[in-house]
């Protein structure tokens, strides 16, 4: 079954909010279905019978106590932002951006 | 075609613990923007996450009181999408392997009991919160960022659609609230945020079992808003289909100004959120004996108390309501009972004046001593006080947190009783008012209670006004 790389491309780029130029985009569907024949011929082995792995450290978990600690001062936690108001974080319109990406 | 409605409600909760899931950063609510931020719940590189154990703790609490089956092993996934209150561009959840599945809450719908099943119960990564520039999300230029929320808590509930009207969703709400408050998991304010509710609903043909294309409605930001805003999303579907329209599966946005539910986008497949293990965390083992002990010291829940208040005490379906709603009314009132056992007065006067005085006054219930009021139901018992005057009382008891018998004291509040003190007084009013008693004597029977009411002026109230009759007319026919 012959899967077309460009449109699952172009919905990963959109999940992702990344807008690809036509040659990135060329270049990430040939990569994109390498990866996919990579993961294709894993899937030929034979595993009947192994339960499905998520983690391969055997270890318990660890638990803190609830317990507060100090957070990072103000002028740290927004030295990142691209753009701030006040103590704000400030983003722009969500979903004008959204319906205008469709 | 009749349509049934089939509702399915998404809760989330904010647990109730001092610290955020996995860092150390305050919870406390309505602090100054982004000041409960470090650089784990901003999702900075090269930090790990670390379990918060009374949080999990909690979940099981809330998962065993929800009757949902605990798992003893589950586990956390990345659940990726774009969206600015998301610091790191995925929310850690729990997909595959969820904390509980199944279970129930039995609600009280139309005088009789109806189970709601869950789906499953599982503990998440709180969002930041977005203030928009514009009224609504729809058309703001720009949002603004707080992370203090980011990383508290989030219990999620998944209902089955077993809900049938927007009514029946706002009881569950109201039970499920009253629930999770009794087990201390949450305090579940909806105008804090701490208890929000997304809902999914289709019709279908009565009588069909398969669902029909349900919607999504968001933004009800109260048990109100969420019946009002299922009962106006059931109609505007209904009105579709029955002009052979079919329904698009997407979100809508409930607008409270407007009341009505408005379309917002296409709903993206869970697919879409890409899901996979979270690398950082291990999976959540719980021990068997964890689980079994918060079993054992799970407080008593409200359908539990509500059916015992009525047989311990004999009350009324409404009062054992009340007292259970109203933990604190209903802690006096047990508190009361052990010492007074005229349970019917007790839990009249609790529900009736206690309450009033209560409201009117402001004081919390915890600052009244259930002792006064057996002291006050005592010297109305012996007589020694009539009803208006304990009235009187209990309201200047509440005011002052003076006891009865200090108050009757100082006020010289004793029932005026007994021929003795009454006499002089009937005599007096009949000396006065020969015109009345002429026309008592004519056959005008009411003329008596224009003379009763005389006396009673003279108690100061505190006379019983049978007995102050019988003087009357023995007085008057002499």
């Amino acid at each position: 079954m012959a899967v077309d790389f460009g449109k699952e491309v172009d919905h990963v780029a959109r999940l992702a909010r990344l807008t690809l130029e036509p040659e990135e985009k060329e270049r990430m569907t040939g990569q994109l279905s390498d990866i996919l024949d990579t993961a294709r011929r894993i899937q030929e082995l034979d595993t009947g019978g192994v339960e499905p792995t998520s983690h391969v450290l055997d270890l318990p978990v660890v638990l803190r106590e609830d317990e507060t600690r100090p957070s990072l001062p103000l002028n740290r936690v927004l030295q990142n932002a691209p753009r701030r108001q006040k103590n704000f974080f400030r983003v722009p319109s969500i979903i004008s951006n959204v319906q205008a990406e469709k | 075609m009749k349509y049934e409605v089939a509702i399915g409600l998404e809760i989330h909760l904010e647990l109730q613990t001092k610290s955020k899931l996995f860092c150390g950063c305050s919870t406390t609510f309505g602090r100054e923007p982004n000041v409960n931020c470090c650089p784990i719940c901003l999702g900075l590189p090269g930090t790990l996450p670390v379990f918060n154990r009374r949080a999990i703790e909690l979940a099981v609490t809330a998962a065993i009181a929800l009757n949902s089956a605990v798992s003893d092993q589950s586990r956390f996934d990345r659940k990726n999408y774009h969206y600015p209150d998301l610091p790191k561009a995925y929310q850690i959840s729990q997909y595959e392997q969820p904390l509980a599945r199944g279970g129930f809450l039995e609600i009280e719908s139309e005088q009789s009991f109806k189970k709601i099943k869950l789906e499953r119960v599982h503990l998440e990564e709180e969002a930041g919160k977005l203030i928009h520039s514009g009224s609504s999300i729809l058309g703001s230029e720009y949002s603004l960022v707080d992370y203090n929320r980011a990383g508290i808590p989030l219990l999620e509930i998944v209902t089955a659609p077993d809900i049938r009207s927007g009514r029946e969703a706002r009881l569950f709400l109201e039970d499920l609230r009253l629930l999770l408050l009794y087990t201390g998991a949450s305090d579940c304010k909806m105008e804090e945020g701490s208890l929000r509710c997304d809902a999914n609903i289709s019709l279908r043909p009565s009588g069909l079992s398969s669902l029909g294309t349900k919607t999504e409605v968001k933004n009800m930001n109260s048990f109100r808003a969420v019946e009002t805003a299922l009962n106006f999303e059931a109609k505007r579907q209904e009105a579709i289909l029955k002009a052979g329209g079919s329904i698009a599966q997407e979100t809508c946005h409930w607008d409270e100004a407007k009341k009505e539910t408005i379309p917002l986008r296409g709903k993206e497949g869970s697919s879409d959120y890409r899901y996979f293990p979270e690398p950082d965390l291990l999976p959540l083992t719980l021990d068997r004996a964890l689980i079994q002990n918060i079993s054992e010291q799970l407080p008593e829940l409200p359908l539990q108390r509500r059916t015992r208040l009525k047989q311990q005490y004999g009350l009324e379906a409404g009062e054992a309501g009340l007292f259970t709603e109203n933990r604190a009314l209903g802690d006096f009132f047990e508190s009361a009972a052990e010492e007074y056992s005229n349970y019917r007065s007790l839990a009249k006067w609790v529900r009736g004046d206690l309450l009033y005085q209560i409201r009117e006054s402001g004081k919390p219930v915890e600052e009244i001593q259930p002792k006064q009021l057996i002291e006050l139901l005592t010297l109305l018992d012996q007589e020694t006080i009539n009803r208006p005057v304990a009235k009187e009382l209990l309201s200047e008891m509440v005011k002052s947190g003076k006891g009865p018998k200090e108050l009757v004291k100082e006020q010289g509040l004793e029932r005026v009783s007994g021929r003795e003190k009454l006499m002089p007084l009937v005599e007096r009013v009949v000396a006065e008012n020969p015109a009345v008693v002429e026309k008592y004597l004519q056959g005008k029977d009411k003329a008596i209670s224009f003379l009763v009411g005389r006396v009673m002026a003279l108690t100061g109230g505190r006379a019983d006004p049978g007995e102050i009759n019988k003087l009357l007319k023995e007085k008057i026919s002499q």
